[in-house]
């Protein structure tokens, strides 16, 4: 008998005396899984005891409500918060919108082959680095205009638009046929049907996917280097048309410099940023279970 | 109300016109959406190479290969950056992929339900920590311990490869790939498990029924059945391991030559686009800089479609298996 023979599993000839070694293969595998589980558990609580651990006991009234340090002071971000809140908002304006009508003309009147082609227009958008898009901003617009808030959100809203139109495309193909024929039978134009019918049953997934689209725009950093980075203003302001500060290009410069306050200060705004997060999940999870129960209840 | 109440001795077809122009003009709208992003892609390509022109034109395809970035004497070359972003990309993939997949089985195939849905929770957490809070981890807690004890640790061990010589630092090509590894196992095990989730159930009972163990009933039918998806998600890994800047920047310390050792710093293209740009001293830098951005566009254009173009072939074999 040759060995090829013998390591066949299959071969029921052969008797079960290796059932002992597969056992232990059987075994050892099923600790591993359970060790790589483990791996990335520890990583995330790693990370999350870290930022807390050190972020914690720089908070205070202060911290939320000055803005950036000056020569000698010490500082806060509430320069930085407001300008996040700012850009992320006109992102999620500029973007959702969009992204909802692509994902409507997907699930509602492309053919399959239109559909496919704007899927995959939709991935690859998604795969392209996000500092590409803040080089793509400044060249179209920075290049001449100089730095705003406007151009920074305008990168943003580029990033979100493949996330929100991606999940909301998904959860339109969720919605049963049954509703959309009900609908068009009682003569209802199809526009209609689409805005009254479809959109309200798939609100909870489409919520879902804006919420998780903002939790990680907020995060990004790179295409605000190029768009937003280098603030001329100090203090808190709100003038879009002006380079603004955010949290992430904040916590990025904080974290290259040697001194000990300013790392002390990025571990405290990177606690911030990382609560932030994870509402947003929270929140998402709260959504998709609203979705869960819309589209079980019909 | 008359509108709703159609008066039977109007034509029908000026009522369905105002039906059919609201259709047309709702389809239209977002037609015009759609490929308004489709657009978009195309423009980003097209400006990017606009911006990146003038280097070109400077340095031609010699500045794939040249290995130099010298403001002083301007010469320019992206031989180390590309060889930093292969490398990180590498090793976090060489440690991401198996993890990956061994998560994936854990959480859908050997993990009790109970135990199964909050780790999954807990691993896409892992995905939602925003990258720049990752690198001031890196270069402030993760670096030093890389430094300090494991750079030594493999020394000590692997020595005698070139790869793990030289005086460990805190910032460098080890901590970079590593920290790259953490940001690739969330995407690469979300869609290991999804295509875990997705192997017909009778195939690997009938491998069962046939007397096979767990583990080879996974070895045997479950991880060829989802091969071509694995091969896509380590391509989509790869991709986002390409284009991390920020975290990379943060942690791999701007090396300006190609060492042998994974310790000293090095640099990929996106981080010496995101460490640079703000200090480029002149425009021939600036453009260089772009350069670099357009040949990152390519590589992860390329690495991006690749995946897409295995699910897509993958999905329509299936479809078609299945009737």
């Amino acid at each position: 008998m040759s060995a090829a023979e013998i390591t066949d599993p299959y071969d029921i000839t052969v008797a079960s005396n290796r059932l002992g070694r597969r056992r232990r293969t059987e075994k050892l595998v099923g600790v591993l899984a359970f060790l790589s589980a483990l791996v990335a558990v520890a990583l995330l609580a790693l990370v999350l005891g870290t930022v807390l651990f050190k972020g914690v006991s720089q908070l205070s009234l202060d911290f939320f409500t000055k803005s950036s340090a000056l020569f000698g002071q010490t500082g806060g971000i509430a320069d930085a918060l407001v300008g996040s809140a700012i850009m992320v908002g006109m992102a999620a304006l500029i973007a959702v919108p969009i992204a909802i009508l692509v994902a409507i003309y997907i699930a509602e009147y492309a053919g399959p082959k239109a559909a496919s082609f704007f899927r995959v227009m939709l991935d690859v958008l998604n795969g392209v680095p996000a500092i590409i898009i803040g080089i793509f901003i400044y060249g179209i617009l920075v290049v001449g205009n100089g730095q705003s808030a406007v151009y920074g959100a305008m990168a943003l809203a580029i990033l979100m638009i493949p996330m929100v139109a991606r999940a909301t495309q998904e959860v339109l193909e969720l919605v049963p046929r049954h509703l959309r024929e009900a609908s068009l039978a009682l003569g209802v134009p199809r526009w209609r049907t689409v805005y009254s019918i479809v959109l309200p049953t798939a609100i909870g997934g489409i919520l879902t996917g804006v919420v998780i689209a903002v939790a990680r725009v907020a995060g990004e950093t790179a295409p605000l280097l190029f768009t937003s980075s280098i603030v001329t203003t100090s203090g808190v302001s709100v003038d879009v048309h002006q380079a603004l500060a955010t949290l992430p290009v904040r916590i990025f410069t904080l974290s290259e410099s040697p001194s000990p306050d300013d790392q002390a200060a990025a571990w405290a705004a990177a606690l911030v940023l990382i609560a932030f997060v994870l509402v947003m999940n929270v929140l998402a999870k709260y959504f998709a279970g609203r979705k869960r129960r819309s589209l079980e209840g019909i | 109300m008359s509108t709703l109440t159609p008066d039977p001795a109007a034509p029908a077809s000026i009522e369905r016109r105002g039906i059919r122009l609201g259709d047309l003009l709702f389809k239209g709208v977002a037609l015009v959406a759609a490929v308004g992003v489709t657009a978009v892609l195309g423009f980003i390509a097209y400006k990017v190479f606009d911006l990146a022109w003038p280097a070109m034109q400077k340095f031609g395809l010699s500045f794939i290969w040249t290995e130099a970035w010298n403001p002083n004497t301007n010469v320019y070359g992206a031989l180390t950056f590309i060889y930093g972003t292969l490398v990180t990309a590498f090793i976090a993939l060489l440690l991401a992929t198996p993890l990956s997949i061994a998560i994936a089985l854990f959480l859908t195939e050997l993990a009790p339900k109970r135990l199964a849905s909050p780790i999954a929770t807990m691993v896409e957490l892992l995905a939602a920590i925003p990258s720049v809070v990752l690198g001031l981890w890196g270069i402030l807690v993760f670096g030093p311990w890389v430094a300090q004890h494991l750079e030594p640790w493999l020394q000590s061990w692997f020595g005698f490869l070139p790869i793990f010589s030289g005086t460990p630092s805190q910032a460098g090509v080890l901590p970079a790939a590593l920290v790259l590894t953490i940001m690739i196992i969330p995407i690469t095990s979300a869609i290991c498990r999804e295509l875990f989730s997705r192997v017909p159930r009778d195939l690997t009972d009938g491998s069962r029924a046939l007397g096979s163990t767990q583990w080879e009933a996974i070895r045997r039918v479950a991880i060829p059945y989802a091969a071509p998806g694995i091969s896509a998600a380590v391509l989509l890994g790869l991709g986002r391991a390409f284009g991390e800047a920020i975290a990379v920047t943060q942690v791999i310390g701007s090396g300006n030559a190609i060492s042998r050792s994974l310790f000293p710093p090095g640099d990929t293209l996106a981080s010496r686009i995101a460490s640079t740009y703000q200090g480029a001293s002149n425009e021939i830098e600036v453009q260089s800089l772009l350069y670099l951005g357009a040949i990152l566009l390519v590589i992860s254009l390329v690495t991006n479609v690749a995946a897409q173009a295995i699910v897509n072939k993958f999905q329509k074999a299936r479809r078609m298996s299945t009737g």
